[in-house]
């Protein structure tokens, strides 16, 4: 027998860590993503009830599947809707009824059905990132509305719209057909990088955010682990481990953001970099690199390096050269011209930079306007400089930037 | 599950009728037509008339109000649809690039209700 209390926590971390697999085996039997997830909040309730007086059962992960199951026929039969009539899936659900609930029955994996069903293209971008962490990280509707900054209201309508059309407009769970798994996939790793920025580059530092970063870095362990050849796969989980192992160092005490240049790189978190490094590696193994391992490339290149002008300046440029063809985007370039002015001098990356603005498009793009003010600075044109730091100040949004920017600016017309 | 392709097109682009590309275009909607049938998705399909025949009703007030013209003034108008039978979301909208006037204009996959 357990207290309530310890019993609270263990289902707490069951939820954390199991979440995913228990629903999508649920939605796979079931075929209905709302029937399963309120079938499942059942079962948690039960648990949270019957465990601290009858004990917690063997297997808590079977136990919670055979009674949600249970919690479903339930719930069929006292709607009066279609899910009456679907007598297929009530007739399976009886059949199932009796499993003994501390069965060690493996559970099979249907996780993977559940991340293209979450990143079905035919749901709004922030409902695929939002539907991916309430059905496979099991996050509340309340942390998930906190991570984005909405009202929770807010966030728990837009799940209930995204549910409501997986089942109105017929979203199967399913894997995709063959000749679609490239989009879907890319769909999928979009979405997990998606998590992953909005934590990386958060502006208030709440908690909330960070763990968006674990969430996605975690996702994307699942993923490559569901996916073992996909070699984009390896190449995001090494992108965002290699992102993540600065980010100790990414925030002066000012808590202004601090460029590579300016990090203690004793703060660097080695783990993440080896593994990083590692899958990298791998993932160039595996035939012609996608944008997410070029990008890990580029990071690990840093993160390996002994200082920032110990760094492998031109092969750095040379990847954000691969990188433009495959994915030409102006962030891409003006890095690529950051980089080639360490490489070949300031001149060199302003004269990069210079080609990009021929049609004033980046006028109101914030880093290219701190990118060009960097590289004038640095040729002694100090007017040019602070107009272009001032620009770039108006043009930011995170507080860090503005921090740094404004830092920078200080530095210049100091006497 | 039922769903209705919209075919919306601007009047007047894609193959016009006298070029050289309209005849492979609508037996490109024949041979569509056909492979719905044959898989037995097919339900129903039209063309429509354009929109310089449409007139739209409103009752208002108990009074019914007959205007000229179509609901909306829109860029794209609506120019025929499918109701077709398939199992889900996925082969919908298969068929619906399969739509000779998706290359042109687009398609709306709407799942018919069921009514419980």
């Amino acid at each position: 027998m357990l207290p309530p209390v310890e019993v609270r926590a263990l289902v707490t971390r069951l939820i954390r860590e199991d979440w995913g697999r228990i629903l999508s085996s649920l939605v796979s039997s079931t075929g209905d993503y709302g029937l399963a997830e309120d079938s499942l909040q059942d079962a948690v309730v039960s648990a949270l009830e019957q465990w601290p007086r009858k004990g917690v059962p063997r297997h808590p992960d079977a136990w919670m599947i055979t009674v949600a199951r249970r919690k479903a026929l339930d719930r069929i039969r006292r709607s009066q809707t279609a899910l009456r009539k679907s007598s297929d899936l009530t007739l399976w659900l009886e059949q199932h009824r009796n499993d003994p609930e501390d069965r060690a029955m493996m559970i099979p994996d249907h996780r993977l059905e559940m991340i293209y069903t979450c990143c079905h293209p035919a749901l709004e971008e922030k409902s695929r990132v939002a539907l991916t962490l309430r059905a496979l990280g099991g996050l509340t509707t309340a942390e998930i509305a906190g991570a984005f900054l909405d009202k929770t209201e807010t966030m728990a309508a837009r799940l209930t719209r995204a549910k409501k059309k997986l089942r109105a407009a017929g979203i199967a769970f399913k894997l995709p057909e063959p000749e679609d798994l490239h989009d879907r996939t890319d769909a999928v790793l979009r979405v997990i990088y998606l998590i992953f920025t909005e934590g990386h580059w958060s502006s208030d530092g709440q908690m909330s955010r960070t763990d968006l970063v674990n969430e996605a870095i975690r996702l994307g362990r699942i993923l490559t682990g569901l996916l073992p050849d996909h070699a984009e796969a390896k190449g995001l989980l090494a992108l965002m481990l290699l992102g993540d192992s600065r980010r100790l160092a990414r925030k002066g005490d000012d808590g202004a953001f601090l460029p590579l240049e300016a990090q203690n790189r004793a703060r660097w978190d080695r783990a993440k970099i080896r593994e990083g490094g590692a899958l990298v590696e791998t993932a160039l193994s595996m035939g012609p690199a996608g944008p997410y391992a070029i990008q890990a490339a580029i990071s690990a290149l840093h993160a390996n390096a002994a200082s920032f002008t110990a760094t492998d300046w031109p092969q750095i440029v040379a990847l954000y050269e691969v990188l433009a063809q495959r994915q030409p985007n102006p962030i891409v370039r003006i890095n690529q011209a950051a980089a080639l002015s360490y490489a070949k001098g300031p001149q060199a990356g302003l004269s990069l930079l210079d080609t990009l603005c021929v049609d004033d498009k980046l006028n109101g793009y914030q880093p290219y306007h701190a990118c060009r003010a960097d590289l004038l600075a640095r040729l002694g044109r100090r007017q040019d400089a602070a107009a272009s730091y001032r620009t770039a100040i108006s043009l930011a949004v995170a507080p860090e930037d503005k921090a740094f920017l404004s830092n920078r600016l200080r530095a210049l017309t100091a006497p | 599950m039922q769903y209705m392709l919209l075919i919306y097109g601007q009047e007047g682009t894609g193959p016009q009728p006298g070029t050289d590309e309209f005849g492979p275009f609508m037996q490109g909607y024949m041979d569509f037509t056909q492979k719905m049938k044959d898989a037995g998705k097919l339900v129903s399909g039209d063309a429509l008339q354009p929109i310089a025949t449409a007139t739209t009703v409103a009752v208002r007030d108990g009074k019914s109000e007959t205007l000229d013209g179509p609901f909306a003034e829109t860029k794209e108008q609506l120019g025929g649809y499918y109701l077709l039978d398939c199992p889900d979301l996925d082969d919908a909208l298969k068929c619906a690039a399969e739509i000779p006037t998706a290359k042109y204009g687009r398609v709306e996959v709407r799942p018919v209700v069921i009514w419980d």
